[in-house]
Formats: structure tokens, sequence, C-alpha cells
């Protein structure tokens, strides 16, 4: 059954292993994926311990319905307290990994400890053995990969690794499987190569039972041809999420020169660029969209070299934040960053940051070692890419991440960073949208588009259809706005988007399935039809969102015994002093009115049923069963 | 009429969802082994290939066969295997230069493609089209039809510069 898979707990200090089933009543709870290993963190975790110390517990899982039917359920989450921002720490990937994991017999991995020298796993039916490393240790994610296969002498073994980032433990570097689906988030790369663990190696020959294996077929023929069908699916499957470029660039809702501007002024790097490049696309496990490209760099250093992507946050990375003008750039930027095995988004802003640095005279030619950090220079960008993952000049204190390279740096600097929690933003720019700024102002994992954004606001839908939307699966009669400028309705539409994403990211479905960037597509009544036929667990879609809820809320309260507190559910200050210079008229002369916003994040906790300081109030955590937490189930 | 399954390579993505698919309809399980139908990956290099069983006219699954299990089966234009003969020596497995006979470790019987009787699932749910099920007679004019789209976007670029 797809209910049968176990959980495994590997101590890397002591090399021992245990293996254990998932009692049905922790799935009744968490489902799987990221919500269960949020339970598994809180509960494993000491509080406060040293994220890249041999105290931090790093989890690797499948999602419930992964390699199911289900539509495009692939996805592999990783887990662990976050050296980056201290709090929670949480990333998924795309690609094959998962599945075949879940062939392997394992749905959880738990890992603690710290290996004497470098190491891989190898996990196949039902098996986990350590194996050596040392020959591989310093290899980059593409060579890892293959070595690993070649050693274990089977091309359908499907490998997770880190890459030199993660060995230089850089703060934001990232985990990978095949040649661009990343775990980019919170650097759960840079805990992986404090560990000693190279990469983890899994093959699986074990048949993963569907409950109602012809109706689950049936229904998942429709939502293909129900998702295939929408205007989002076509352009996606042709682009990628490099189309949004030409929307939110042309309105002034991005990024440019890490926060002057909102709109690349004559940018020329959208999608259709990639056309003279690509050699086709490429899909996840058992997905339609595909989205995206294989393409081959024509020019310069690098020409002839094949790669993957390139993603709409390396067009903002390599683009719009350090406004580069030219898509090559993004090409072999996307490319880079996959090799060394470090976060684009984060590695973008940092890069971008250094350069408004750079422009105001914080840092100068003697500390980038005479490299030139204006915007717009294309080989310094690409650069700071190497220095950075190989921790050379400026690089060495990039690596640490926002907050610690302000500190490192000092001055004033701190006063230009753009993050939340620590963590950098999308290269998005919110100022005229407070949906969204309220979203990364208090996701769980930092500034990030992938916990609550309700991207959908920017589509001015009908209020209407706002209505059928966010007013269910738990009731809501309070204010909705079709107008993405007002702060009106806004905390619902980010919580619900919420529990949307956490339910999904239990799941391992990817988002782009679900009302993300489409309001057609899959939300809690479709999912609740999606776990019964492919697991027989019954769930109303009311059940769903209360298991959704109840793993955010653990996300919340392990933060909050990290230590945090209201203040950090908020923007840096630019946001509110400084109008946005360009753009449309909708987009231009636009900040985040404090006093607004402090309402909306009041009504926010409201609605989740926290305190004002943004604390769950007893009561929740007495409905949602968390009270007893940590329970020590698993 | 007599259909073929036909592979057009360049339109798959990788996506692997007609190997789940045959897995779990032929046997309520996904098992990537289990399933009659293989993506072929060269991962680093985006390379991906369709392989399954090419229902030969001179098979050599049947030509090998001691007890007469494999025939052609003209109707649906596929070679069929009679689980009623089949000893599971595995002979056909070994003559087969395709990997199109398979063996199922579950059940213990040697599998193969049996184009779900006239309606493949592979090819209804793969939604690029790298799957296709034709009939065998106008396949040609369809590969000609996708190679002539190339070709006359050339013809007509050509013709407009001439004018
Ligand atoms: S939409 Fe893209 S990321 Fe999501 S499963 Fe499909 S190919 Fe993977
Ligand atoms: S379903 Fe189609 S696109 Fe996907 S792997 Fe199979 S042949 Fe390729």
């Amino acid at each position: 059954m797809a209910l049968n898979r176990e959980i495994a707990y590997i101590d890397l200090s002591t090399a021992e292993i245990k293996t254990a089933p998932i009692p049905i009543g922790v799935r009744q709870l968490y489902l799987g994926g990221r919500g269960l290993d949020m339970y598994l963190l809180y509960n494993h975790l000491e509080p406060g311990v040293d994220p890249l110390g041999p105290d931090n517990v790093l989890t690797v899982s499948a999602g419930l319905l992964v390699g199911t039917p289900a539509s495009a359920s692939a996805r592999t989450h990783i887990g662990a307290k976050s050296p980056l921002t201290g709090f929670v720490g949480s990333s998924n990937m795309g690609g094959f990994f998962a599945p075949e994991l879940r062939f392997a017999g394992f749905d959880h991995l738990v890992i603690k400890g710290k290996a004497d020298g470098p190491i891989y796993l190898w996990i196949h039916d039902g098996e986990i053995e350590i194996r050596d490393a040392s020959d591989i240790w310093g290899e980059n994610i593409f060579d890892t990969q293959e070595l690993i296969k070649d050693e274990l002498g089977d091309p359908e073994v499907k490998v997770l690794c880190i890459g030199i980032a993660g060995e230089n433990l850089v703060r934001f570097a990232n985990v990978m499987t095949g040649m661009k689906n990343a775990a980019g988030r919170t650097g759960m790369g840079a805990v992986m190569g404090s560990k000693n663990l190279k990469a983890i190696a899994v093959r699986g020959t074990m048949g993963l039972e569907i409950r109602f294996p012809e109706e689950s077929l049936e229904y998942n023929r429709q939502l293909i041809e129900h998702i295939g069908s929408t205007k989002f699916a076509q352009i996606m499957q042709k682009w990628g999420t490099m189309f949004i470029y030409g929307v939110t660039n042309t309105t002034g809702l991005v990024r440019v020169r890490n926060f002057q501007l909102n709109q690349q002024v004559g940018g020329n790097i959208e999608c259709e660029h990639i056309e003279k490049y690509s050699l086709g696309t490429e899909g996840c496990y058992g997905c339609i969209l595909h989205c995206r490209h294989k393409y081959q760099i024509k020019d310069g250093p690098y020409a002839g070299t094949y790669a993957e992507g390139p993603e709409y946050t390396s067009q903002g990375a390599f683009g719009m934040e350090v406004d580069c003008n030219n898509f090559e750039t993004i090409l072999v930027g996307n490319h880079l960053v996959n090799m060394y095995g470090v976060d684009t988004l984060e590695i973008g802003s940092m890069i971008a940051w250094a350069m408004e640095l750079y422009e105001k005279g914080i840092l100068t030619d003697e500390d980038t070692g005479g490299l030139k950090l204006e915007w717009g220079n294309d080989q310094a960008v690409l650069e700071m890419i190497r220095c950075i993952a190989e921790r050379k000049g400026l690089g060495d204190i990039l690596a640490e991440g926002p907050l610690r390279a302000a500190e490192k740096i000092g001055q004033d600097s701190i006063k230009y960073l753009i993050h939340v929690k620590g963590m950098s933003n999308l290269h998005s720019d919110e100022r005229s949208t407070p949906s969204l700024a309220l979203g990364i102002a208090t996701g769980s994992r930092g500034s990030d588009h992938l916990r609550s954004r309700p991207a959908i606001d920017l589509y001015h839908l009908p209020e209407e259809l706002l209505r059928k939307i966010y007013g269910g699966p738990k009731p809501y009669d309070g204010p909705l706005s079709s107008d993405y400028t007002s702060y009106e309705g806004k905390p619902r539409m980010v919580q619900w988007q919420e529990m949307m994403y956490e339910a999904i990211d239990c799941t391992g479905i990817c988002k782009y399935h679900t009302i993300f960037l489409s309001p057609n597509l899959i939300r809690f009544e479709e999912l609740s039809k999606l776990i019964y036929l492919n697991t027989g667990l019954e769930f109303t879609p009311e059940e769903i969102w209360d298991i959704a809820d109840r793993a955010y809320t653990i996300e919340r309260l392990f933060n909050i015994r990290e230590g945090l507190t209201r203040e950090d559910d908020w923007l840096v200050d630019r946001y509110f002093d400084e109008p946005t210079p360009i753009g449309l008229p909708i987009a231009r002369d636009k900040c985040i009115d404090r006093e607004k916003f402090k309402q909306m994040i009041n009504e926010y906790y409201e609605l989740h049923g926290w305190d004002e300081d943004g604390v769950p109030r007893p009561e929740t955590l007495k409905k949602l069963g968390l009270d007893g937490e940590p329970s020590h189930k698993l | 009429m007599e259909k073929i399954l036909v592979v057009a390579h360049e339109k798959c993505t990788g996506c692997r969802l007609c190997e789940m698919v045959c897995s779990v309809k032929h046997t309520g399980v996904n098992n990537p082994t289990r399933s009659r139908i293989h993506i072929i990956k060269w991962p680093m290099e985006g390379f991906e290939l369709p392989m399954l069983c090419q229902q030969c006219e001179e098979a050599p699954c049947i030509a090998v066969c001691p007890k007469d299990a494999l025939s052609r089966d003209l109707t649906l234009g596929r070679v069929t295997l009679n689980y009623d003969l089949c000893i599971g020596c595995k002979m056909c497995v070994t003559a087969c230069p395709f990997g199109g006979m398979g063996i199922d470790t579950v059940v213990q019987q040697v599998i193969k493609c049996n184009l779900c009787d006239g309606d493949p699932i592979c090819v209804r749910f793969c939604d690029p089209g790298a799957l296709q099920f034709v009939p065998a007679n106008t396949v040609n004019l369809m590969k000609k039809r996708d190679a002539g789209l190339k070709f006359s976007e050339l013809m007509r670029k050509s013709l407009i510069s001439d004018v």
C-alpha cells in the first residue's frame, strides 16, 4: 500500500540505523512529506542547537501521494533547522528521487549526528548502507550523481546530493537531484555538508499499491485533460516560469538594482529568447507541464555546455536584481548555481545587495579584490557566483547569508538588505501588493513566495470567484477584494494559500498543478478525492485544512521555540519608506502603509487563533491536538 | 484495421507517466519494473527514449518459444502471449533484441506489451504525443507530415524572400 512505507532513523555519528513503520494515526494527523517532517523536527530537535553542528536533525521525505497517478506527485521534502535563519528549514524539489525512495521502501529519513569523513547513503529495497564518499567529495552536482551511479553499477539509481557550496557550508547551499531539480531554500545543503553527508542514492523495485487503481487512473486522466486545457498550462509547457517576467516587469512588480527600481527599463530577457537555445522540455515524474527547458549555451567559456532551466528566479537573480540585460548571462548563471549547488534566489539577492553597497561606497575595490561590482556587469556577477560557492574573498562573507554578512561588513550595510527572518526575498517587489507583502512577512521559513503567496491576486479576479475559492472549505464571510493594491481581506487569502501549500507539500504534488499561478487548478476538494482514490484515507476538504493547520502551527511552535517574536513577521523599512519610482500607474509611487500593515498582521493572527504576539492560543493548540507536543509518537 | 504504436522520441519529456499508468493498469500497483514500457534516459545529456515491444513481424520471441505460447495476432497487429501454454522458460526474454519481453518477479511470469487490447493506456496518458497509436498503413504519412513541417517552413521563407 502507499501507506506501508517506513521511516528510518540514521545516526551518522554511531552508524546506527533503525527503521519503523509509520502508524496510520500519525498519517491521519500529518499525512506525510512536509507536514510529518515538521512534526519530526519539532520532536527530535533540541531547541537552540547549532544548525551546522552534529545536533541538527535532517529529514528527507516523499509526500503521501508520491509515485501514485495523482497529478505530478514527485516532490522530495527536506527539513532541518535552517543555518540561514535559525528558524524552520524546509525546502522541496521535483524530479525522480522521491518516487524511487518509495520504491525502495521508505517515506521518511531522519538523519542525525555527523560522520567522521565524507559518506553517502545507499538505500535499496529496504536496505540502508553508509558508504565512503572520500573520492566524490569535491565533485560538482552533475558529476557526483554520475560517479555514484557508476560506482553502484546501475544507471537507474536516483541521487540527491550537495555540490561544492554545500561542502563549503555556504549558508544557502541547496540539495539537488538531476540537472536542475533543487531544494533551494533555507540552506539544507549546508546542513548535509556539516554532517559530511555528500549524497543519498536510492533504487527500489518495491511496488506501490494504489487503493483504487482504475478509478485513480480515470480521475487522473480527467485532471490531466482539465489542467492541460487551461491557458496557464499551455504557456507553462512552452516557456516554463519565465513567462511571468512579461507580466511582472511590464507592470513594475520586480526588484531591480537590489530594491532601487521596480522595473527593468528596456529589459530584454523575455522567455522567448530561450527558443534560440532550447533542445526541448523536461518534466518531473508523472507531470504533463514539463516546465523546464533543455538548453545548450552557445558562446563564451561555457559554449556547448548542456543545462536545464532557467526559472523565473534566475531571470531575477542574474537579470533584474543585478540589472544585467543579457539572456546568456541568465543561462550561464543558472548553469553555475546548479553545478555548485547553491540557491539561485539567495545568491542573486546577495550579489545585488553587494552591488548596492559598492555603489554607495560601503564596499570598495579593496573589498571586492578589484572586481567592479557595477550594475549590469555580467562578468562580475558570474565571478561572484564562483567566489561565493568557493568562499573566496568577499564571497566568503556573502556566503554567510544576509544578516551575518551585514554584521561583518558593518557600517549601515544592513539598511540595504531585502530580507525577512534572515532570508532574502524573491526578486519581486511587493510595495504595490499588500497581500504578497503579508505573505513574505509572515512565511514560516522567511521571505518567500512558496509558503503563502496568493499569486492569483494579481489577476483582479471577480469577487464571486474569489468568494468561491477563499470562502471555503472553512467558512469565511469577511471581506475579499479584487483590487491587489487593497489591504481588504488579504489576510484570508494569505492564510488560505498557506493551508493549501502546506497540504500540497504533505502530498508531494507540485504547486504548479494547484491554485498558485492559475485559479482553475487543484484545491482542497480535488485533494480529498486524490488522497482517497490512491490511499483509501478519507478526509473531507475541511479535515485536510485541519491537517494543514496542524502542520503549519507546529512550524510556528518550532519558530517560537527558537526565539521568534512578532517583530520577525515584519518587512525591512524600505518597504514603508521608499515609494516605487516607476512602472504602470497601478504600481507606481506605492509603498506599504505601516499602520494598515500592522492591522493586517493582527487580522492574520486572529484568523489563525494566535494572540497579538503571534503565539498560538492554548485553545487553538487544543483544537489542533497540539497541546501535548512534543509527543514523541515517532 | 491494424494499428501500430509509434514513438516520436523528440517529443518525450521523460516524465515516465507511461511507465506508471502501464504498471497500475496491469498490476494495480505502481512498480516500474513491472511496466511493459520503459523510458531509457541519459539525464545529464537530456536525452530519453521510450522503449517497448516492437510487435515484430518476424518475432525472435515467437521463433524461440518451445511451447508456441507466443503468436502473431493479425487483427490487433501484436505478438500475444498465451499464459496457458507458457512454461516460464524465459527464452523469449533472451531472444528479444529490444527488452520487450520482461520478467515480473512478483507473479513469476514473463510479461510483454499487449497494446492494452487495442487501446494502449500509455498513449492515452502521453500528453506531449511522444507515443501514438496510428493505422499501420499511414504511419509513414504522419512522419512525413512532421518532417515536412520543418521543411515547409524553410520553403515558405525562401518563397517570401524570392518575392
Ligand atoms: S510543473 Fe515543472 S516542477 Fe512541477 S512537476 Fe511539472 S515539470 Fe516538475
Ligand atoms: S508519457 Fe510520453 S512524454 Fe512521458 S515519458 Fe512516456 S513517452 Fe515520454
